[in-house]
């Protein structure tokens, strides 16, 4: 299962790749495949837990319903009028009672254990290499890089009639939102007026962008590449129009970025935009929560 | 008020019994059959018009760029619509209103409900809702989801009066299932005929008092939710609005206080008919009945205590998303005791596959698979990757719209009999129950893999990647709406039949008061009470 989704990783790069990053060249998409039946292949750590906690509870709930379907298959076969034209009286057994009572718990026992634990690595980074916040307007994302320079970027989907050649409709975004690889990015959420969600499945990654709130999350990426998600709470007539593209760049390409994109900001805005537009997010974000 | 010779003619069968004329009868009812008559009529057709909008979703979502809903708002209003229709005008007057007014006195050895002129009120409160919801559906202004979350669900996002006429109509829906349940409670607790313990309560009683208690203690939630809501949207004040202090959150949480118990209003009157019907065709006492009963109840409890599993990514600390996890999957064991109970009901039974066992047994199938997932979901570190995608939309459509509904179609082949005097044609119905069968899990199956894939819930457009299960689901929900032309083939059929059927059609297995009693039962019975042994 790993080697073939590795291999239709391998496959989509070299397809999609070229065409999808124009100026990046090259690099790994990781996007919704035709006829997917599983989860969206892992591009941390986070996600690969997600995926392994996944795989155990579905191959419990999947004996479960094998077990109770093989039950009701016997149950026809074998006590169907035809088969058996006198029925039992029977009402009660305890030890099976008990039986179905314990197992049942002690398969909830085991599965919690990876359980717990995973939302508690899952919560937040005790060590934040770098802090992105999010923050989700009707329809398009604003992605502010504080530590960066204090600049942000504006994220719009492509509308079909813009798309270029190899551009993913409902995917493909203006402006990506720019990470460095294996770094411990922190998210902190947050929106302008209604409520949305930072969704992007590859990285294991969902939080709510609640007004009034900033929500604290985090994740990293592993390598390269560009990991899709979309906005995941209804909010208005374009909720299915502002998905997210998360760029992942090694550390170098992201100092470049960042003075290129901070020095366009100050040039294109009018004088004084940037930092109000991040002084009304802080407003916004009295607390931080986890 | 004109009285027929045709209510005199079958007044004449009845010896004493007296129908008052066709207005006085359906209009100012008080009888607790003719009330669950109309609530049946009414579920129908509130199903019928979610349906149509169900079959206008998948239609849109048929193909990837498809523009049959063009405008986002529209979309948004059809899928809210959709939600609220199914849920309290369709699922919870059939079997709420509908199977628990006729069988709840049937049962117990009641001549009525307790307090029939409430029972009247009850159910006249439901047309205007209905009105209302449709004019929020019409006037495309109700945009918010079911779940109505502000700020979208507030004057900035959704102006229009259309939002308020949505949220009277949850009031007035409301209203009516808490005076419903209250009738309920009193009944069961002081109607019962001489003799019936408590303990001796058929399964479906004590899950319509189950349901009813589910009822009194979270409908008022609701009803306070969006009465905060209504004055955020006209009258000035910020209970939701995080600019006058407020909080989307505690929305939220008030919601899903209401919101989770409701799903289990919807699906436990579903266990009680599932076991009368289960224990009738297999010709055996119900397996385990104090484990049954109490299963319900401890549902009904722990129902009270899991919200917020549904607000994982609202931000909460994450002790909290642990003790919310832990004791949603606690909900899997009273489940499985059901479900097993079930099983061993049939086992060493005499098993006749009449339509009303094939809709059980398939319950029994559909019901497990919902359950299932739903401890997938339960997790919330998986949660993080299938909240809001359509793995969530499948899980509650395999509980409820396959679940709730196998439960309302069983308990119709089982009862219409009875209610109608008039029995089923065998043949049609089973078509009814294989063609829904195989729709429904052909709609919903594929989209436990859209989920996993990350396709999120509520969208009127998707990447192409996802287009090719998304078409299966369109298919199967045409298959499932053939699947409901025949069944009104099979009401035709019912209602247009000459054969009269026996006081017991079932035999044996069936042991319960209503099968004392003719098909129909008289206008009044019980005129002299039962008495248990």
């Amino acid at each position: 299962m790993q080697l073939f989704r590795r291999l239709c990783a391998a496959l989509t790069l070299m397809t999609m790749a070229p065409l999808a990053m124009p100026g990046w060249g090259g690099a790994f998409a990781q996007v919704p495949k035709p006829w997917e039946i599983g989860m969206q292949p892992a591009a941390n750590l986070i996600k690969q837990k997600i995926i392994d906690l996944h795989d155990l509870v579905f191959w419990i709930i999947t004996l479960t319903t094998i077990f109770v379907a093989a039950l009701l298959v016997i149950v026809m076969v074998r006590f169907n009028a035809k088969a058996n034209p006198i029925p039992s009286k029977t009402s009660h057994h305890t030890g099976l009672e008990i039986a179905w009572t314990v197992i049942p718990v002690l398969l909830l026992v085991i599965m919690s254990i990876p359980s717990f634990r995973l939302i508690y690595y899952q919560d937040r980074t005790p060590n934040p290499d770098l802090t992105i916040k999010v923050i989700a307007h009707q329809w398009y994302w604003e992605y502010a890089y504080p530590d960066n320079g204090e600049f942000s970027i504006e994220s719009r989907m492509i509308r079909d009639e813009n798309l270029k050649p190899g551009q993913l409709r409902m995917l493909d975004v203006d402006n990506q939102m720019v990470v460095p690889v294996g770094k411990n990015i922190r998210i902190l959420t947050s929106s302008a007026e209604v409520i949305h969600s930072f969704f992007v499945p590859s990285l294991g990654v969902q939080r709510y962008a609640i007004p009034g709130r900033v929500i604290e999350t985090w994740f990293s990426v592993d390598k390269p590449g560009v990991y899709y998600g979309e906005c995941n709470q209804i909010c208005g007539a374009d909720h299915s129009r502002m998905p997210i593209a998360v760029h992942a760049v090694s550390a170098q390409e992201f100092k470049a970025w960042t003075e290129q994109t901070k020095k366009a900001a100050q040039a294109d805005a009018p004088a004084g935009a940037q930092p109000r537009l991040l002084a009304a997010t802080d407003a916004t974000a009295n607390q931080v929560q986890r | 008020m004109a009285d027929t010779t045709h209510d005199h003619a079958h007044g004449h069968d009845d010896q004493h019994d007296h129908k008052p004329g066709f207005v006085t009868r359906w209009f100012f009812s008080t009888n607790h059959k003719d009330i669950g008559t109309l609530y049946l009529i009414f579920a129908v057709v509130g199903g019928l018009v979610g349906g149509v909008l169900s079959e206008i979703m998948r239609a849109q979502l048929q193909f990837p760029n498809n523009h049959i809903v063009t405008d986002g708002q529209q979309w948004n209003t059809i899928i809210t619509t959709h939600g609220l229709l199914m849920i309290f005008f369709s699922v919870m007057p059939a079997l709420i209103g509908g199977f628990g007014n006729w069988f709840i006195p049937l049962m117990i050895g009641a001549p009525d409900m307790a307090f029939p002129r409430l029972n009247n009120i009850s159910f006249w409160l439901l047309p205007p809702a209905f009105l209302l919801i449709c004019i929020g559906l019409f006037m495309g202004e109700s945009g918010s989801g079911w779940t109505l979350y502000p700020p979208l669900s507030n004057a900035t996002y959704e102006s229009g009066m259309g939002m308020d006429c949505t949220l009277f109509a949850l009031h007035l829906a409301g209203a009516s299932s808490l005076l419903g349940a209250m009738n309920f409670i009193t009944t069961i607790f002081n109607m019962r005929a001489p003799g019936m313990t408590m303990h001796k309560l058929p399964l479906f009683i004590w899950a319509e008092l189950v349901t009813a208690w589910l009822l009194v203690l979270a409908v008022p939630v609701l009803a306070g939710a969006i009465t905060m809501l209504i004055c955020d949207r006209n009258f000035g004040t910020a209970f939701f609005d995080p600019q006058g202090g407020g909080d989307p959150v505690l929305f939220q949480h008030l919601f899903w206080f209401f919101g989770h118990p409701e799903v289990y209003i919807m699906i436990l009157p579903g266990f009680g008919i599932v076991s009368h019907v289960i224990s009738t065709f297999s010709k055996k006492p119900i397996f385990g009945y104090l484990g049954m009963v109490y299963a319900m109840v401890g549902i009904g409890v722990i129902g009270f205590v899991v919200w917020a599993h549904h607000m994982y990514l609202s931000g909460m600390d994450v002790d909290t998303r642990a003790y919310f996890m832990g004791a949603t999957m606690v909900i899997a064991v009273p489940t499985g005791v059901k479900v097993f109970s079930w099983i061993a009901t049939m086992w060493g039974g005499s098993i006749e596959f009449k339509t009303p066992m094939l809709w059980a047994i398939g319950f029994l199938f559909v019901f497990t698979i919902g359950g299932v997932t739903g401890v997938v979901c339960a997790n919330a570190g998986i949660d993080e990757v299938i909240h809001n995608t359509y793995y969530i939309v499948a899980h509650f459509h395999y509980v409820l719209s396959l679940g709730a509904v196998f439960s309302i179609f069983c308990g119709f082949y089982y009862w219409i009999g009875k209610m109608s005097g008039r029995q089923y044609p065998e043949f049609w119905g089973k078509v009814h129950f294989w063609l829904f069968f195989i729709g429904v899990n052909l709609t919903f199956f594929p989209q436990h893999f859209l989920g996993l894939a990350g396709m999120p819930r509520r969208y009127p457009d998707y990447p192409d990647a996802f287009a090719g299960w998304n078409y299966v689901s369109s298919v199967g929900a045409y298959i499932s709406g053939i699947s409901t032309l025949v069944f009104l083939y099979v009401c035709f059929k019912i209602f247009t039949s000459k054969v009269p059927v026996a006081d017991n059609y079932w035999g044996e297995g069936a042991t319960t008061l209503e099968w004392t009693q003719t098909s129909p039962p008289p206008f009044h019975t019980y005129a002299e009470l039962p008495r248990i042994l």
